[in-house]
């Protein structure tokens, strides 16, 4: 029988039934980070239970990191103690451990992929809402709560109700200046935040098999932003050409093995998804987040809506979110002045994201006001982009240039909004506080935008921005 | 760990009124700094309350006199949105909230929340807007949500708040904390990953 990839790798997974109706699910890889994981190691400890299969349960440090001096121990006592939390659970169970000294270290959600440790058909699992991300692999990857990251070290399972299955079919050619980051947030923006509540999305379509891998993890990414906790793309050559030769890809005549069967688990054409929805890429346009919720966007020449231009049930969000941000309906977007900008998180903080953010500054100075920093997703990223000199053009642009981690998106680290500052960021929650400042107000854009943004000192349609003629 | 019988849970109600009110409002990422849970009652919408209490004569309800040792939550649509972090529900459980009803709950939030056993019950829209009204004219007012009949009462008012058949299975069952049964019958763990090509060996 035709079935989607959901279908054939969740049925691969199952071990049974549980007396409630949830099924349980075999967990074929456990990223693990400093922030969700020590009151699970904690009750592991309590109830005596040891870690179920250690070979398959991967850590490192993100959130906490500080990105400008990382020297041991850390100037917050509280990231220092977490880091050393972290290092001595992942010493006492046999747990790898990615940490700065390793080189190594990064996001989870961009090194699990870089090392090879995210592969097409496995069960993934990370106490983090952003393990959505390992989907554009053609894996199921579940974000989960402490509770659960205690289940899965213990025993490797996850007890779980399977969603339905949504396709997203995004058809037709980008238009130039528009990204990945601008599909999701028209997704986002179009379907609403909380429209994939009991669904994973199956992301398809032309315009999404012709993305990098790099893309199809943006627009994964951000899967919960659109309240689903699962999204994938169906593994194809692209995957492949992406996996061979990393660390923890199969290698040789088993890689070829492996292809054959990763190639199998993609959804069959005439196979049955709970619904479809279809976009038109050409339809999509540089899009930003006006609002406290990441489906208050608008294209960057659009204006910002009043209450009375949405459906009744989203009036009061709109209102609460204008009022929040000091922004006036019908404004337009353009032009809005920003104080900070930030390229980094787990959404938009590969290789690819910081040469098209280069490409824009290359030439050009960050606007006098505007303090601007770009945090590599990974220190393999950054040594990538250094070597490729992309440092050298940020710095020279007036951006920091900073160590691997979480940063501005969350700010758990000293990297933070002051005050009432508007950040253009490339990472994916506008939320109230989200960046640091109770009262601090955050611009979702792709990293191009926030370049653009970087250089005006304000939300600038990157289309525009001029190309020196030296880098053209 | 044996864990409790969860089927009804009675007190008075806190009203938090507006869609997606997501995980970071609930509890700002900066009190994640921690490797316990303990002291996140405090903190628990600790910005919000800093925004509502700026406000003349402004005070949020999670600070108002009247609402304090309310152990329900009424909430709109897709709260817990956002950040999986299992410190909101713990943060609410340890202010005092010991059950929470609302119009729809994001996914994260509502499994992590049954985890430690904390029942979030679904209504309709137009029985909430009457809990929420009761709960808000009459702080004292005392509301009772049977978790096993699926319904909640308070003043005048009896209507229906569902739960999924498998949270409401392990909360009534005190099956909630999942770890235990998922250690059971490991056999047939051991035989379904020796089926999966990855780990059988490509």
């Amino acid at each position: 029988m035709a079935q989607t990839l959901f279908q054939k790798v969740w049925d691969l997974h199952a071990v049974r039934t549980l007396p409630n109706g949830q099924t349980q699910l075999y967990v074929g890889l456990h990223l693990v980070h400093e922030v969700t994981s020590p009151q699970a190691f904690d009750e592991l400890r309590t109830r005596g239970w040891t870690v179920r299969a250690p070979e398959r349960t991967f850590a490192t440090v993100d959130h906490i990191v500080p990105t400008a001096r990382q020297a041991r121990p850390f100037l917050d006592l509280m990231a220092e103690s977490m880091t050393s939390s972290l290092e001595r659970n992942c010493r006492d169970h046999g747990i790898p451990l990615f940490d700065l000294p390793s080189g190594l270290q990064g996001i989870v959600h961009v090194i699990g992929p870089e090392l090879g440790l995210t592969q097409p058909g496995m069960t993934i699992c990370c106490g983090d809402s952003h393990t959505s991300t390992h989907g554009a692999f053609g894996a199921l990857a579940f974000g989960i709560g402490t509770s659960q990251v205690r289940d899965v070290l213990a025993s490797q399972c996850l007890a779980v109700m399977p969603p339905k299955v949504r396709r997203i079919d995004v058809r037709g050619t980008l238009g130039p200046g528009v990204y990945a980051k601008d599909v999701i947030l028209t997704i986002i923006g179009r379907l609403g935040v909380k429209a994939g509540s009991g669904y994973a999305y199956e992301y398809a379509g032309d315009a999404i098999e012709r993305m990098s891998m790099d893309e199809r993890m943006t627009i994964c990414n951000m899967s919960i932003e659109g309240g689903a906790r699962v999204g994938y793309v169906n593994p194809d050559d692209t995957t492949f050409a992406y996996l061979e030769n990393r660390r923890f890809a199969p290698a040789g005549d088993a890689f070829t093995r492996a292809r054959d069967w990763w190639r199998s688990l993609a959804s069959d054409p005439d196979a049955t998804w709970d619904d479809v929805v279809t976009l038109d890429a050409a339809s999509i346009g540089p899009t930003v987040t006006w609002g406290i919720n990441p489906g208050q966007s608008v294209t960057v020449d659009g204006r910002l809506p009043a209450p009375g231009d949405v459906a009744p049930a989203d009036r009061d969000g709109v209102a609460e979110a204008l009022e929040f941000m000091g922004f006036a309906a019908g404004q337009p977007m353009a032009g809005t002045k920003i104080d900070v900008a930030f390229i980094g998180s787990c959404t938009n903080a590969r290789l690819s994201d910081l040469r098209e953010a280069a490409k824009v500054v290359a030439g050009h100075h960050v606007a006098p006001h505007v303090r601007a920093l770009v945090v590599p997703g990974s220190q393999t990223v950054a040594k990538a982009a250094e070597h490729e000199g992309l440092d050298e053009i940020f710095r020279q642009a007036g951006f920091d240039w900073r160590g691997a981690g979480c940063s501005m998106c969350l700010a758990m680290n000293p990297d933070r909004l002051e005050g009432r500052e508007v950040c253009a960021s490339s990472s994916n929650r506008n939320f109230k506080g989200r960046q640091g400042s109770p009262t601090g107000r955050t611009l979702l854009m792709s990293p191009a935008m926030v370049a653009a943004a970087a250089i005006a000192g304000e939300v600038t349609d990157v289309r525009q921005v001029p190309v020196p003629e030296a880098v053209a | 760990m044996s864990a409790s019988k969860i089927t009804h849970v009675s007190g008075r109600a806190i009203i938090l009124r507006g869609d997606d009110i997501d995980t970071d409002r609930i509890i700002p990422a900066r009190f994640l700094k921690a490797i316990t849970f303990e002291g996140l009652g405090d903190h628990v919408f600790e910005d919000d309350r800093l925004e509502a209490g700026r406000r003349i004569g402004g005070v949020h309800p999670f600070d108002a006199p009247a609402y304090q040792g309310a152990q329900l939550l009424f909430v709109n649509a897709n709260f817990g949105c956002g950040s999986s972090r299992e410190h909101a529900p713990q943060a609410l459980m340890r202010w005092g909230i010991r059950a929470i009803v609302g119009q729809s709950f994001a996914e994260i939030f509502f499994g992590n929340s049954v985890m430690i056993g904390l029942p979030c019950l679904t209504a309709a829209p137009e029985d909430l807007a009457q809990l929420m009204d009761l709960a808000q004219s009459d702080p004292a007012a005392v509301f009772s949500v049977d978790v096993a009949g699926e319904r909640v009462s308070g003043g005048s008012l009896d209507v229906s708040a569902t739960i999924p058949a498998s949270a409401k299975q392990s909360l009534v069952t005190g099956e909630w904390d999942a770890t235990g049964l998922l250690l059971e019958r490991y056999e047939e763990v051991t035989a379904t990953a020796a089926r999966l090509p990855y780990i059988a060996g490509f």
